[in-house]
C-alpha cells in the first residue's frame, strides 16, 4: 500500500508544472555549460591559430633571397698571379674587390666616393663568397668575364620583396633614389632573380642579415639537447627506479621526494647561476659550450624525468609484479624484465616533455654564455655555440629590418625542431606500447 | 621425497601483522604432501594472508610482519639463510585474477625456466614449455599460436596458462588463491579436473569460496575464522560432520 502511494506521488510530482520548469532549467544549464566549454576551446584555438599564422606569415620573406647577376672579370693577376693553381691562394683573393670593379664598369658615370660606396651597397658585403665558390668550382673560368649571381644587400632584398615602399619620399626610405636607378638597370636586363634562401640553413650567424643563418644555433641546440638527454635520462630513470621500487619508505626518502618535487618548480635562471658557479668556475669547463649548456639543462630536466618515471612505474598493475615474484624472479628481474618495459612509453613521454622544455629554454643558458654572437657552427660539445631560442632573441633585438622575417623564420624552425622531437617520442611510445 | 599424506608444510604459531593490526593469530597447520588442502572461511578471515606466508609473498607488502615459523620439508623458510627466490621457485603460486605477462604464450611459460637456468638449450626449453602446457591442459588449444600474446586468451585459458607458468619450474608446492573466482562454470570445471591431475606430482593448497569446489577437489579442509583455524580435518568429515558450530554455520550458509 505504502509503495503505491510513494510511487504515485513521485510520478505525480514529475507531472507537476514545477517539475517541468526544473527540467527546462536543467536543460538550459547543460546548454550553457556546453557553450562555455566550446567558447573556451574556441578562444584557445583562435589565439593559437592567430599566433602561428602570424609567425608563419611574417617568416615567409626570410625563405627567399634575391640575387643580381654581375659580370665579373676574373682577372688572372687579381686571383692567382703566379699561376700556382693552389686553392688556398685562390680562395684568399680579394673577391669583394672584383665585385666592386664589376659595379664600377657597369656604371662608369659614378665617380664621387660617397656615390661609389652607395653603389657597392647594392650587393651584400659577403657577396665575395659566391664569386669565390664559383671560381673554386670552375677554375677554368679564370681569365674571362663571367656573369655570377651574388646576393643583394638586405635593404635591396626587402625592396624587391615589396617590404620597402619605393613610392615613399626618399628621406623616409632605406633605399636612395640612385640605388633605385641602379637596381632598375639590372632588373630591366632580367639580371635580378629570386631563389630559395639556403643561407638561412647553411650558414652561421652574421651581422649582415642576408648572410645570417641558423646552422650554428641549430647544431648548438642539437648538441645541447643530446648532452641533456645523455645525462638526465639514465640518471633520472635510475633515481626514479630506486626511489619507487627499492628505497625503504622512511623520513630520508620522503624528504628527498619532496625536494625533487620542489626542484621541478625552481626558476630556470637559478640553474644557470648554479651551472656558472659549479661547472664553469669550479670545474673549469669551457664557457658557451653545449657541454655545459646540456649539464645545466639536465639539472632542470632531471626532476621532470624522475617524476614522470615514478608515476609511470607506479601505474604498472601490481598483478604483473606478483606474477613475476611468484615464480621466483628477484626484485631486479621484476623491474628490468617486466615493470620497466611496460613503463617505457610513460617514461619516454616524460623525458620528451622535459627535453622539449629544455630545448626552448634561454634563461639558464644566458648565465653560462650561450647567448652570444657566434659565427662558426659548433663541431663538438666543447666548441662555442648558441642555441635556437637564444638566436631568436638576438635576432629580434637586431636593429636591421631584414632581421624581422629572419626572427619569425627562426621561430618556425624551432617549432619544427620541437615538433620533430615530439614526433620521435610518439613513434617510440607506439613502438614500446603493449596491451595487457 | 615425500609420499602422500606425509607432512609437507608445517606451520607453527604463525602470526601476521599488517602494521599494528594482527590478521592471523597463531596458525598451526600441517599440510600433507601430494594432496589438495583447501582453505575456506568468510572474507577477510586471513586465508590469502596465510597462503602468502607459505611462499613469503608477504615480504613485499609494506608494513607486513610475520611471526612464528613455516617449515617446508623440514626447512624453516623464515630462517636467515633461506633465499626467497629459491623458495618461490619451489613454491609456485596461482592468483585470483589470471595475470599472464604481456608477452607471448611461449615466453610466459618459458620465463621461470629461463631465470632459474633450468633449460640449457633451446630444445630443452621448448620441451619444458610443451610439457607444462600439456600438464595444464592447454597444449591442444595453443600449440599452433605460441607466439601470440597471453592476454589474448579467454579467462579460463589465461588461468591455465598461469598454472602452466607456475609448474614450468617444477615446484614442490602450488598455492592457488581463489583460482576460479573470475571464471565461468565450464572453465572452472576444467581447472578442477586439472587440480585433480596435478595433485599426484604437487602438493596443492587452494583458497576457495565455493563449498562445492572444496569438497570436489580437496582431501583436507581448513576452516578459517577471524584469523584463526577453527577446524582442520578430512574434507569429507568437515562437510558431513563438522565438529565446530561455527564451521557448521558457515558450511550451511549461515555465515557468509
Ligand atoms: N596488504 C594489506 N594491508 C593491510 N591489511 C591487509 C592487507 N591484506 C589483507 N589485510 C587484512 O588482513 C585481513 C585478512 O585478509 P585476507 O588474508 O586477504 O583475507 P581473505 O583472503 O580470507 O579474504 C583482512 O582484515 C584484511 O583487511
Ligand atoms: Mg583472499
Amino acid at each position: 500500500m505504502t509503495d503505491t502511494i510513494t510511487s504515485m506521488s513521485v510520478s505525480a510530482a514529475l507531472k507537476s508544472p514545477e517539475s517541468a520548469a526544473r527540467l527546462k532549467a536543467r536543460y538550459r544549464a547543460e546548454m550553457r555549460f556546453r557553450f562555455y566549454g566550446r567558447a573556451a576551446i574556441g578562444i584557445a584555438a583562435g589565439i593559437l591559430i592567430f599566433l602561428l599564422s602570424s609567425i608563419v606569415y611574417n617568416s615567409i620573406p626570410a625563405f627567399t633571397q634575391n640575387f643580381v647577376g654581375l659580370d665579373i672579370e676574373l682577372a688572372q693577376d687579381k686571383i692567382d698571379p703566379n699561376f700556382s693553381n693552389d686553392t688556398e691562394i685562390i680562395a684568399s683573393a680579394d673577391w669583394q674587390g672584383l665585385i666592386k670593379a664589376s659595379l664600377r664598369r657597369e656604371f662608369p658615370e659614378v665617380n664621387a666616393r660617397a656615390d661609389k660606396r652607395e653603389l657597392y651597397d647594392l650587393v651584400s658585403s659577403g657577396g665575395g663568397d659566391w664569386v669565390r665558390d664559383f671560381v673554386l668550382d670552375n677554375p677554368q673560368s679564370i681569365g674571362s668575364v663571367v656573369r655570377i649571381s651574388v646576393p643583394t644587400s638586405d635593404d635591396i632584398d626587402l625592396l624587391i620583396k615589396g617590404l620597402i615602399d619605393r613610392t615613399l619620399p626618399e628621406s623616409d626610405r632605406l633605399v636612395s633614389n640612385k640605388e633605385l636607378v641602379w637596381l632598375d638597370h639590372y632588373t630591366a636586363q632580367g639580371r635580378v632573380h629570386t631563389q630559395f634562401a639556403w643561407t638561412l640553413f647553411t650558414s652561421g650567424d652574421s651581422r649582415e642579415p642576408e648572410m645570417a643563418g641558423l646552422s650554428g644555433a641549430f647544431i648548438g641546440s642539437l648538441l645541447t639537447i643530446l648532452v641533456t638527454l645523455a645525462v638526465s635520462f639514465p640518471i633520472g630513470v635510475m633515481a626514479a627506479i630506486y626511489l619507487e621500487e627499492l628505497a625503504p619508505k622512511n623520513r630520508i626518502t620522503s624528504i628527498i621526494e619532496v625536494n625533487i618535487n620542489n626542484l621541478a618548480a625552481v626558476p630556470s635562471i637559478v640553474f644557470g647561476l648554479l651551472g656558472l658557479a659549479v661547472f664553469i668556475s669550479f670545474f673549469q669547463l669551457p664557457r658557451s659550450a653545449p657541454l655545459v649548456g646540456g649539464l645545466v639543462l639536465s639539472l632542470m630536466t632531471l626532476p621532470t624525468i624522475i617524476i614522470a618515471t615514478r608515476a609511470s612505474l607506479a601505474s604498472i598493475p601490481p598483478s604483473i609484479r606478483e606474477a613475476a615474484l611468484g615464480i621466483g624472479a628477484s626484485r631486479l628481474q621484476v623491474i628490468f624484465h617486466h615493470v620497466l618495459p611496460l613503463a617505457m612509453p610513460g617514461i619516454l613521454t616524460g623525458t620528451i616533455i622535459g627535453l622539449a622544455q629544455a630545448a626552448g629554454e634561454t634563461a639558464p643558458l644566458l648565465m653560462i654564455g650561450m647567448m652570444a654572437f657566434i659565427v662558426d657552427t659548433p663541431t663538438d660539445i666543447t666548441s662555442k655555440a648558441t642555441v635556437l631560442p637564444a638566436q631568436i632573441y638576438m635576432w629580434a633585438n637586431n636593429p636591421e629590418r631584414a632581421f624581422l622575417p629572419k626572427t619569425s623564420a627562426a621561430i618556425v624552425v624551432l617549432l619544427l625542431f620541437l615538433l620533430t622531437v615530439n614526433a620521435t617520442a610518439i613513434y617510440f611510445r607506439k613502438k614500446f606500447e603493449k596491451r595487457w | 621425497m615425500s609420499y602422500e599424506g606425509e607432512n609437507k608444510i608445517q606451520s607453527t604459531g604463525v602470526q601476521v601483522y599488517y602494521g599494528e593490526t594482527r590478521a592471523l593469530h597463531g596458525i598451526d597447520l600441517n599440510i600433507g604432501a601430494n594432496e589438495v588442502t583447501s582453505l575456506i572461511g568468510p572474507s577477510g578471515c586471513g586465508k590469502s594472508t596465510f597462503l602468502r606466508c607459505i611462499n613469503r609473498m608477504n615480504d613485499v607488502i609494506e608494513g607486513c610482519r610475520v611471526e612464528g615459523s613455516v617449515f617446508i620439508d623440514g626447512d624453516d623458510i623464515y630462517a636467515d639463510h633461506m633465499d626467497v627466490v629459491e623458495l618461490r621457485a619451489r613454491v609456485g603460486m596461482v592468483f585470483q585474477k589470471p595475470n599472464p605477462f604481456p608477452k607471448s604464450i611461449y615466453d610466459n611459460v618459458a620465463y621461470g625456466p629461463r631465470i632459474h637456468g633450468l633449460a640449457p638449450t633451446k630444445e630443452a626449453l621448448d620441451h619444458m614449455v610443451e610439457t607444462s602446457l600439456r600438464r595444464a591442459g592447454l597444449w591442444q588449444e595453443v600449440h599452433d599460436r605460441l607466439g601470440d600474446t597471453g592476454s589474448g586468451l579467454s579467462g579460463g585459458q589465461q588461468q591455465r596458462l598461469c598454472i602452466a607458468r607456475a609448474i614450468a619450474v617444477n615446484p614442490d608446492v602450488v598455492l592457488m588463491d581463489e583460482p576460479c573466482s573470475a571464471l565461468d562454470p565450464i572453465a572452472t570445471a576444467v581447472i578442477e579436473e586439472l587440480i585433480e591431475e596435478l595433485k599426484s606430482e604437487y602438493t596443492i593448497v587452494i583458497v576457495t569460496h565455493s563449498m562445492q569446489q572444496a569438497s570436489r577437489v580437496s582431501q583436507k579442509t581448513a576452516y578459517f575464522h577471524l584469523g584463526n583455524v577453527v577446524e582442520f580435518g578430512d574434507t569429507s568429515q568437515i562437510f558431513s560432520n563438522p565438529k565446530n558450530t561455527q564451521t557448521e554455520a558457515y558450511i550451511s550458509g549461515r555465515i557468509g
